[in-house]
């Protein structure tokens, strides 16, 4: 049965850094990745770094995949950036949205979130806050900045476009081989 | 190309370019009758159809404003989008599956085989198999669907042969890829099957029917047939003895036009086609068009559905090739026995990675529901379709609240599940998970209904006047110029997908108009 190449595959399309600089921070980490410990949050506009990142660490906590480095949460979360710069209102909820959350973590365990170091702790934190504005809005955020990544399909054996390899007649639509004869 | 005069009244006036209203276009166009089509969404064509499930879900999706309310989850994880249908010429043909099933004969006659089921609203259709039998035979010949006409079933994909293998291995008997409108070797001016697999995402190889590139294109080139994109009927007219004469629209910039009418048909899909004549309320009229029974918009049904996935030691890759091509049949019989009245079909579904993690489980997160992502490559996944009871309580009405950019209420669902629906599903997660199991799933994830994308009932045909809207011909029963021609036509939902019969019923149709046309009835 073909299988699907998981490794990193460099986009010249996705930059970290925006699209108008030249250098693709991806491609030349591309076997170490970009993690939450980078610089990459300090070219933010409106959000402070340590905003965005325990934004990453939450998104990574809300959809956790421990194959899956920082670079595609960071990708997933950088946008809200922007949107915090275009509406006030969207900068109050996530700085807010932040502020409570940390806040709950140094109550519970002493700790900012990013700080508390057991994953379950921190999903407690988050249960704790999951029926606010704030959780809503970036979960369901999430879930489609995260997934919709196309550098992150195969890693989950999915390939993407069809068409202009001339549909999968060829290429394995029914190649399975481990049935038991009908 | 046609281009008819917005004061030519002789003309069909068609509100909708699908299964429906793109087929009575091009039926009455070729029997020389003259046909505007005035569809709300673009004409996007099959080279402009994206591989890509939220690129094309932007392109092609119905996301005009409506709300939504009931017991069902969709009004909680999807409050302004109940369905997922289509807004392009070729309405909901562009992004179906293809299934092309007809009704059991008893599921003509759901009041008289089911009884009276408490809390439903169930009615016996005016029309019976026997006299739908040669429409759909036509409408399987138009469409070239698989096992009929002498055109081989498609060959089945990997989720297929999952299925396929544990259904025999449970004891099913009619299991195989289906009876699909998808081209198994070139047909009709149309290629084969690439296996693809983005059937929801329009068909890129024009193997599958789609009104768009089959019925539209035929219907032009008699010269009988123009279509009108970007144009949102807002009003349907009528004189002083209660006659329709024509349509108010919005056109592409925004204008308001006024297209007479000889007939108006009415096409635009379940939601927006109640919508449409509650919104046409006149002083003679006050409760809207064709309403004198009180049933526009009520009797909404979305078919029982749900999803069986299920995961497995080794790879499957269940997004290579068709979306749908396969089937258990067993369960779609009516055996009281099992606890509800009416049956439910098993179909092979895959969604890509981006709409699993949509609606897997929507508002899930955590380690339970990323598990199940890291699955993707080794799930097999199902589909339920099964018989949903007809509510007078489920309805479209017309939100108090909420406008269009025109200023009309917008369309409010309302759905709850009856006790009916939530035992056939609760059976049908239940033989789902136990067709994976007997070949060696370790998970099974039972979802609950997606957004919509069987609509139906909200005009219903009835043999006398007050218990619904239209006639067995999809006359509307209080103004005689004035049809339906869409699924909300459905007096019952029956088992199988609807598109077979939406447009074998637009073939019968044509014929009924064109011969009241010929004898100036209408």
């Amino acid at each position: 049965m073909r299988e699907v190449d998981r490794r990193t595959k460099v986009s010249r399309r996705k930059f970290l850094r925006g699209a108008a600089t030249a250098v693709p921070t991806v491609a030349v980490a591309a076997s170490v990745g970009v993690s939450v410990e980078d610089a990459w949050a300090e070219d933010a506009t409106t959000l402070s770094p340590s905003t965005l990142k325990t934004l990453v660490k939450a998104a990574r906590d809300i959809y956790p995949h421990d194959f899956l480095g920082d670079s595609y949460y960071i990708t997933a979360v950088k946008p809200w950036d922007a949107r915090a710069a275009k509406d006030p209102a969207v900068k109050a909820m996530l700085e807010d949205g932040v502020r409570r959350l940390d806040q709950s973590a140094r109550d519970r365990f002493q700790a900012a979130y990013v700080d508390v170091p057991w994953e379950a702790d921190r999903v407690v934190l988050l249960q704790g806050i999951e029926q606010s504005e704030f959780f809503k809005k970036v979960r369901g955020d999430l879930v489609v900045s995260l997934y919709n990544q196309q550098e992150l399909w195969p890693k989950f054996g999915y390939e993407g476009s069809s068409a202009e390899y001339g549909g999968y007649i060829k290429r394995g639509f029914n190649d399975i081989d481990w049935l038991p004869k009908v | 190309m046609a281009k008819f005069d917005l004061n030519d009244d002789s003309v069909v006036v068609i509100v909708g370019s699908g299964a429906g209203g793109g087929t009575l276009g091009n039926e009455l166009a070729q029997k020389g009758i003259k046909v505007v089509i005035l569809e709300a969404g673009p004409r996007t064509e099959l080279q402009d159809f994206i591989n890509n499930e939220w690129e094309s879900f932007t392109q092609l999706a119905w996301t005009d404003m409506r709300t939504t309310s009931g017991s069902w989850r969709v009004a909680k994880d999807f409050p302004n989008l109940p369905a997922w249908i289509v807004k392009s010429v070729g309405g909901s043909t562009v992004h179906w599956a293809g299934a092309s099933l007809r009704f059991e004969p008893y599921e003509f006659h759901a009041r008289t085989a089911y009884g009276n089921v408490p809390g439903a609203n169930l009615l016996d259709w005016p029309i019976t198999l026997e006299e739908m039998e040669p429409w759909y035979a036509k409408a399987e010949d138009r469409m070239g669907v698989t096992r009929t006409n002498n055109i081989p079933g498609l060959p089945g994909n990997n989720n297929f042969k999952v299925l396929e293998a544990g259904a025999r291995k449970v004891g099913y008997k009619e299991v195989h890829t289906g009876r699909m409108a998808i081209n198994s070797e070139p047909r009709d001016g149309r290629g084969a099957c690439q296996q693809i697999g983005f059937c929801f995402q329009g068909c890129k190889s024009g193997a599958k029917w789609s009104t768009l590139y089959s019925e539209i294109p035929k219907g032009e080139a008699t010269g009988k047939l123009e279509v009108r994109p970007n144009s949102m009927v807002l009003k349907i007219e009528h004189d002083a003895s209660g006659k329709v004469t024509g349509v108010v629209y919005a056109d592409e910039a925004g204008q308001m036009q006024r297209q007479k009418a000889r007939v108006v048909a009415v096409a635009g899909n379940s939601i927006e086609s109640p919508r449409l004549l509650l919104n046409s309320a006149s002083g003679m009229f006050p409760d809207g068009l064709a309403n004198s029974s009180g049933q526009v918009g009520r009797n909404y049904m979305r078919h029982v559905t749900g999803s069986v996935y299920a995961a497995f030691e080794k790879s499957i890759h269940m997004y290579r090739g068709t979306t749908m091509a396969g089937i258990i049949r067993d369960e779609s019989r009516n055996d009281p026995s099992r606890g509800f009245m009416g049956g439910y079909e098993m179909e092979t579904l895959s969604l890509g990675l981006p709409f699993l993690a949509a609606f897997l489980n929507p508002g899930a997160w955590g380690r339970p529901f990323t598990s199940a992502m890291e699955q993707y490559p080794r799930m097999a996944g199902m589909w339920i379709v099964g018989e949903d009871m007809p509510q007078e309580t489920n309805r479209i009405t017309l939100d108090p609240k909420a406008k269009d950019k025109y200023g009309l209420p917008v369309a409010s669902v309302h759905y709850d599940d009856h006790p009916n629906d939530v035992a056939m599903r609760n059976h049908a997660y239940k033989q789902g998970a136990a067709v994976y199991e007997a070949v060696g799933a370790t998970v099974t994830y039972p979802t609950i209904p997606y957004p919509s994308t069987h609509n139906l009932g909200t005009n219903r045909m009835s043999e006398k006047a007050r218990d619904g809207v239209v006639d067995k011909f999809g006359q509307t029963h209080d103004i005689k110029n004035l049809f339906v021609s869409d699924g909300s036509q459905f007096t019952t939902g029956a088992a199988c997908n609807p598109t077979l019969t939406i447009v074998a019923l637009a073939i019968r149709q044509a014929d009924h108009i064109a011969g009241a046309m010929q004898r100036n009835e209408i």
